[in-house]
C-alpha cells in the first residue's frame, strides 16, 4: 500500500479523500489526514446557519472511515522534509508519505489598522470564530463588519441573527464588488437596509479604538467620521495559507497561492494542492465549485486518471439576508465588445443583466439580485446562441417556458458537482429514472440544490414521464384527486371511481381518497361507505397489533395530565388486563385490547374526560412541549399552554401522513422540536417555526420557516402550512419530502406561507377554521350511534365471544402476546389454535 | 385443509343475517368447530367466504381487510402486512406458495349461508 498524507481537513480536503476512498477500489493508497481545528470537516458554505439554529453536528460533513483511513484533528503540520517525504507535527508526529496534499485553504486577511488586534475584533471563517462572535455579542448592541463582500454579508447576517444592530463598511464603491456591478450592488444595498443592516460603501476603516475597558468602542471611518461598535469583524478578504510550501521550497505565486498546473500538481511532483491553497495560472479561487473541481482531479490522478483541471466556474448564487444574488460567466462585461441588456426595477426589487457578444447573439454572462430563478437555466447557457430575446429571458417569468430544452450537451447544468447535460442524458440512458437516482449517480444536485427543477426537465426531454397515477384505479396524483373532489364536491369513493377511476378500487386508492374526504369535512370516517375505505388502524380507530389486538391512546394535549385522570388510565389498564407503555409523544399506549373490548375501554376514558387521540390515523398524533415558563428557570415562553392550544387545534386533522409537532419554551429546545413536522421554539420577541422536520427512517431536522412570530400570526401560518401539504403533498408523503419536491423548496414554501404568492392564503385559513368547528371526538360518535357500535364485535354470528387465537403470556409483570409470530414469513396455519 | 375437515358431511349453517353484510365490508364467523371465516359482499353483489387468519401473521384478521379488485379479480389485503388475496380463489397475488381456503357460500331466504367444509380444489 502507498501513502497519501493530507494536511487540511477543510471542505475540500474532506472532497478528496471521500472521492478517492470511492474509488480506491483495489485499496492501493492508506491515507492520512491531519487537521489543526478541534472536529473534522463541516460546511463553512453554510456558517451562518450556525445563527439560526444549526449545531456543529448539523454542519458537519460527516467522516469518511474505514480501515485506510486515519484523520487526526487539534494536529497541525509544521514541516514537510521533501528529500526523506515526511511530514512533522505538532505532536511530533512524523509521518512519511509516497504522495502529499496540500489542502491547508487560506486565512482571513485582517488589515493592519490601528487597534485591529483589540478585544473585540473577530475574523469568520471557523466555528470557534463564530464562538467567540457570540460570547463577544453578549450584551454588545452594535456590531460593524469591514467588508462588503459576500462572507461580510453573511457575516452581518449573523450580528443581526445576534440581536445585534449590524453596519457594514465597504471600501469600494458598491457592494460585493467582485462578482456584481454597480447597479445591482445598488438595489442588493437598498434591500438590505431596508432589513435593518446599515450600509456604508465607498468608504475605508482607518481606525479602531478601545474604551476604558480595554474593549472596543468604535471605529474611525475615512478621516474622521466615528462610528459606534461593540463588536468589529474583520472580511475583506482571504490569503491562501502557503507557508509550509514555502519554507519547503515549492513554488508559490508573486501574490501568494502554491502554484500549480493543470493536474494540480505543484513544482514538487509528489506533491499536489487544492482549494483556496493554491494558485493556477495566477488564479486563486476563493469558492467551493473550483476546489471540488481540483480535489476531483486529484483523486483521479492519483488512480493513474487523465483528469485534468482548466480553470473553473466562478458563477455563484446565493441567498444573503434573504435577498438572492446570482452572477455567473463574464458578470462585469470585460469581454471586449460586450453588450449589456438591464432591467432595474427599483420598485420591484429586481436587478437582471444579460452580458451578452458584440453581436447580441451568444450569451456571455449576468447578474441577476432579487430574484435569481433564472439562474438555472441562464448559466448553463453560457457560451451558446440564445434561444430567445434577451429581454424576455429576464423577465420574471421568461426562463420557465425556456427550460433544458434550450440547452446544448455540453451546457453544465450542477456548477457545484461540474455535471453537464450530456452526463445526465447518459446516466438517465443507464436506466437511472428519477431525481434521487440521478442525484446518486451523477452527484448533480447534491450541493446547492439549485439545479433540482433542471434535473425534471432533462428526465422530461429525455422522455422519462414521472407517472404520478396514484394506483391502477386511477391515472392521477393524490393532489390531483384533492383538486378534482374539491371541484366536483364528490362526497363518495364509489362516485369518484364511477367518474374519474376504473375497477372498485385498493389498498391504496381507497385510503388515500377516504383521508381526502375526510379532511375536506365529509364526517364521521366510520359513516356509511366510508368505513370500508378507511386503511387498517382508521377501520376501528385504534392501532392493530401483531396478533390482531389493537392498542388505544388517549389525547393528552402537550403531555399535561392531571393525576385523576391518570389514575382512570391505570384503572382502565389493571381492569382489561392491559400493556401499558409511555410513549415518545408524552401520552400512555394501552396494548392488547380485543375488538369487541374498544368500545367498552373508551366508555370509560370518555366518561373521565378523555378523547380519541388519533394515534391511529395518518393526522396530527401529539404537540410534545417542555414545562416552559410554568416551572422551568430557563424559560421565556408559556410552551406548555402554546402546545395544547396546537393540539386541540389541530386534532382529527388527516393528512398525506402522520404529522408530529413540539413546542420548546427556550432555544435549549427540550421538546425536540426541530425532529417534528413543525416545531415552534420560544424566543424572546415570541416564537420561532420550523417545518420539515422529522425522526424515523432518514432522520431529519427542520428548517427555519419564519422567525419571532406573535402567537396569533404563528397560528396563521401553521393553518396555511398544514392545508397547503393537506391539499398537495403525495400519499405518504411527509412534510420534508414535500418541501424538497415543491419547485423552489423551502424558499417558495415561505413565499406562499408567509408572502402569500399564490393569493391562497385566505382559502387557507378559512379551510382550517373550518376544520376546527367541525371537530368532534371520533370515539364518543361511536360510543353513541347504535350502527357504528355493531361493527366491534369478535363474531358476527358470536359477538361476545372472544377471538381463540388470542392469547397472552407474562413478561416483566405485564401481558403480551404470547405466540412469537413470524412476521413476513409464510406460515402453516396453526391448526390447534384454530380448533 | 386437512382430509379430517373433507370426511365431515357438509351442512350449512347461518353466517349472519342478509343486512347485516355490506358490500365490500367484511364479517368475521366462527363455524362450530371454531374455524374462522372472513365472509364478503362484493359490490357486484357477489358472496366469497376465506379464512379468516392471516398466513403470513397467523393473526385473525382478514375479514377487517380492504375490498377492491386487482386487473379486474376480486381482492382481500390482509390489514395485517397488506398481503392480497383473491377472493375467487384465495390463492396470494404476490406469492404463489401462499393462499387462504375457500368455502362455499350462498345467499339463503333471510340469511347468508357457509358450508361447514372447505372447498375441495384448496388445499
Amino acid at each position: 500500500m502507498e501513502e497519501l498524507v493530507v494536511i487540511g481537513n477543510g471542505m475540500v480536503g474532506h472532497r478528496l479523500i471521500e472521492a478517492l476512498h470511492d474509488r480506491d477500489s483495489a485499496h492501493r493508497w492508506h491515507i492520512t489526514v491531519v487537521g489543526e481545528e478541534p472536529r473534522t470537516a463541516y460546511d463553512r458554505v453554510a456558517l451562518s446557519s450556525y445563527f439560526d439554529g444549526a449545531t456543529a453536528q448539523d454542519l458537519s460533513l460527516g467522516q469518511v472511515s474505514g480501515p485506510h483511513v486515519d484523520v487526526h484533528v487539534n494536529e497541525r503540520a509544521t514541516r514537510i522534509d521533501r528529500a526523506h517525504r515526511t511530514v512533522t507535527t505538532t505532536t511530533g508526529r512524523v509521518l512519511p508519505y509516497d504522495r502529499l496534499v496540500l489542502a491547508t485553504g487560506s486565512t482571513p486577511f485582517v488589515p493592519p489598522i490601528p487597534g485591529h488586534d483589540l478585544p473585540g475584533c473577530h475574523v469568520y471563517r471557523t466555528i470557534e470564530d463564530l464562538d467567540a462572535i457570540t460570547a463577544s455579542a453578549h450584551g454588545a448592541r452594535t456590531g460593524v463588519v469591514i467588508g462588503g463582500g459576500l462572507l461580510g454579508l453573511e457575516a452581518a447576517n449573523a450580528l443581526r441573527l445576534l440581536g445585534l444592530r449590524a453596519h457594514v463598511v465597504e471600501l469600494a464603491p458598491h457592494l460585493m464588488p467582485a462578482q456584481i456591478d454597480e447597479g445591482a450592488g445598488s438595489l442588493l444595498r437598498n434591500l438590505i437596509t431596508d432589513l435593518g443592516v446599515h450600509v456604508h460603501t465607498g468608504t475605508a476603516s482607518t481606525a479602531v479604538h478601545a474604551a476604558d475597558h480595554g474593549r472596543v468602542s468604535h471605529l474611525t471611518l475615512g478621516e474622521d467620521t466615528r462610528l459606534d461598535a461593540d463588536l468589529v469583524v474583520f472580511s475583506v478578504g482571504i490569503r491562501p495559507r502557503d507557508d509550509l510550501a514555502r519554507t519547503a521550497g515549492l513554488k508559490v505565486g508573486e501574490r501568494g497561492g502554491i502554484v500549480i498546473d493543470d493536474t494540480c500538481t505543484t513544482s514538487d511532483p509528489r506533491i499536489h494542492a487544492i482549494g483556496e491553497a493554491a494558485n493556477h495560472q495566477g488564479t486563486v479561487y476563493g469558492l467551493i465549485a473550483p476546489g471540488n473541481a481540483m480535489a476531483e482531479v486529484v483523486a483521479d490522478q492519483l488512480l493513474d486518471g487523465q483528469a485534468t483541471f482548466t480553470g473553473a466556474d466562478t458563477s455563484t448564487k446565493l441567498k444573503l439576508l434573504g435577498v438572492d444574488v446570482a452572477s455567473f460567466g463574464d458578470a462585469h462585461g470585460r469581454t471586449p465588445g460586450a453588450l449589456d441588456v438591464v432591467v432595474n426595477d427599483a420598485a420591484g426589487g429586481r436587478y437582471a443583466k444579460l452580458v451578452l457578444s458584440d453581436d447580441a447573439t451568444t450569451l456571455l454572462g449576468g447578474v441577476l439580485v432579487g430574484d435569481a430563478t433564472a439562474y438555472a437555466t441562464l448559466r448553463p447557457l453560457v457560451g451558446s446562441p440564445l434561444p430567445d430575446d434577451p429581454l424576455t429571458l429576464i423577465t420574471p417569468e421568461g426562463t420557465t417556458a425556456l427550460g433544458a430544452d434550450a440547452l446544448p450537451d455540453s451546457a453544465q447544468i450542477c456548477s457545484c458537482n461540474a455535471v453537464t447535460k450530456g452526463e445526465l442524458t447518459q446516466a438517465i440512458d443507464h436506466g437511472n429514472h428519477d431525481v434521487p437516482a440521478l442525484k446518486a449517480c451523477t452527484k448533480a444536485g447534491t450541493s446547492c440544490g439549485s439545479c433540482v427543477p433542471m434535473l425534471k426537465q432533462v428526465l422530461a426531454q429525455a422522455g422519462i414521464e414521472q407517472s404520478k397515477a396514484l394506483c391502477e384505479h386511477f391515472p392521477q396524483s393524490r393532489a390531483e384527486l384533492v383538486q378534482t373532489i374539491r371541484a366536483t364536491g364528490t362526497t363518495t369513493f364509489s362516485a369518484l371511481i364511477r367518474a374519474h377511476g376504473t375497477g372498485h378500487g385498493c389498498d391504496i386508492c381507497k385510503p388515500t381518497v377516504a383521508s381526502i374526504l375526510a379532511s375536506l369535512g365529509s364526517g364521521h370516517i366510520l359513516e356509511g361507505e366510508q368505513a370500508t375505505l378507511q386503511d387498517t388502524n382508521d377501520r376501528y380507530l385504534a392501532n392493530m397489533q401483531r396478533n390482531g389486538t389493537y392498542s388505544v391512546v388517549p389525547r393528552i394535549p402537550g403531555g399535561e395530565v392531571t393525576p385523576d385522570k391518570l389514575i382512570v388510565i391505570g384503572e382502565v389498564a389493571r381492569d382489561f388486563n392491559l400493556y401499558t407503555k409511555i410513549t415518545g409523544g408524552q401520552r400512555i399506549d394501552l396494548f392488547g385490547a380485543r375488538l369487541e373490548q374498544l368500545p367498552h375501554i373508551w366508555r370509560r376514558l370518555v366518561d373521565a374526560g378523555f378523547e380519541s387521540g388519533h394515534a391511529y390515523g395518518k393526522s396530527l398524533r401529539t404537540v410534545k412541549s417542555c414545562v416552559g415558563t410554568t416551572w422551568c428557570r430557563y424559560g421565556v415562553q408559556d410552551s406548555v399552554g402554546l402546545a395544547i392550544r396546537l393540539e386541540e387545534r389541530y386534532r382529527g386533522l388527516r393528512s398525506p401522513h402522520k404529522l408530529k409537532s413540539a413546542v420548546s419554551g427556550c432555544a435549549r429546545e427540550c421538546a425536540e422540536a426541530r425532529g417534528k413536522d413543525f416545531g415552534v421554539i420560544a424566543t424572546d420577541q415570541g416564537w420561532n417555526l420550523y417545518v420539515g422536520g422529522n425522526g424515523g427512517f432518514t432522520p431529519r431536522h427542520a428548517d427555519l420557516l419564519a422567525g419571532d412570530l406573535d402567537e396569533e400570526t404563528l397560528i396563521r401560518y401553521i393553518d396555511r402550512f398544514l392545508m397547503f401539504y393537506v391539499r398537495t403533498a403525495d400519499r405518504l408523503q411527509r412534510t420534508a419530502p414535500w418541501i424538497e419536491s415543491l419547485d423552489g423548496g423551502l424558499d417558495h414554501l415561505r413565499e406562499v406561507i408567509v408572502h402569500d404568492r399564490l393569493g391562497i392564503a385566505d382559502e387557507l385559513e378559512a379551510a382550517m377554521d373550518e376544520h376546527v368547528a367541525s371537530y368532534t371526538d371520533e370515539w364518543a360518535a361511536v360510543l353513541a350511534d347504535e350502527d357504528k357500535l355493531a361493527r366491534f364485535v369478535s363474531f358476527a354470528n358470536a359477538p361476545t365471544t372472544p377471538d381463540p387465537t388470542i392469547s397472552f403470556t407474562t413478561t416483566r409483570d405485564q401481558p403480551v402476546p404470547r405466540t412469537p409470530v413470524n412476521l413476513g414469513m409464510p406460515a402453516h396455519r396453526p391448526q390447534e389454535a384454530t380448533r | 385443509m386437512t382430509t379430517t375437515t373433507q370426511t365431515r358431511p357438509t351442512t350449512w349453517i347461518d353466517a349472519c343475517p342478509t343486512h347485516r353484510l355490506h358490500p365490500e365490508d367484511g364479517l368475521a364467523i366462527l363455524l362450530p368447530d371454531h374455524t374462522q371465516i372472513a365472509l364478503f359482499r362484493t359490490r357486484d353483489g357477489h358472496l366469497y367466504a376465506v379464512d379468516n387468519i392471516d398466513p403470513y401473521t397467523g393473526a385473525a384478521v382478514i375479514s377487517r381487510g380492504i375490498v377492491g379488485d386487482r386487473a379486474g379479480e376480486p381482492t382481500v389485503a390482509s390489514p395485517m402486512l397488506k398481503n392480497v388475496f383473491s377472493l375467487r380463489t384465495g390463492q396470494s397475488l404476490d406469492d404463489t406458495g401462499v393462499h387462504l381456503s375457500t368455502w362455499p357460500v350462498r345467499q339463503g331466504r333471510t340469511t347468508v349461508q357457509i358450508a361447514t367444509r372447505a372447498k375441495e380444489n384448496t388445499p
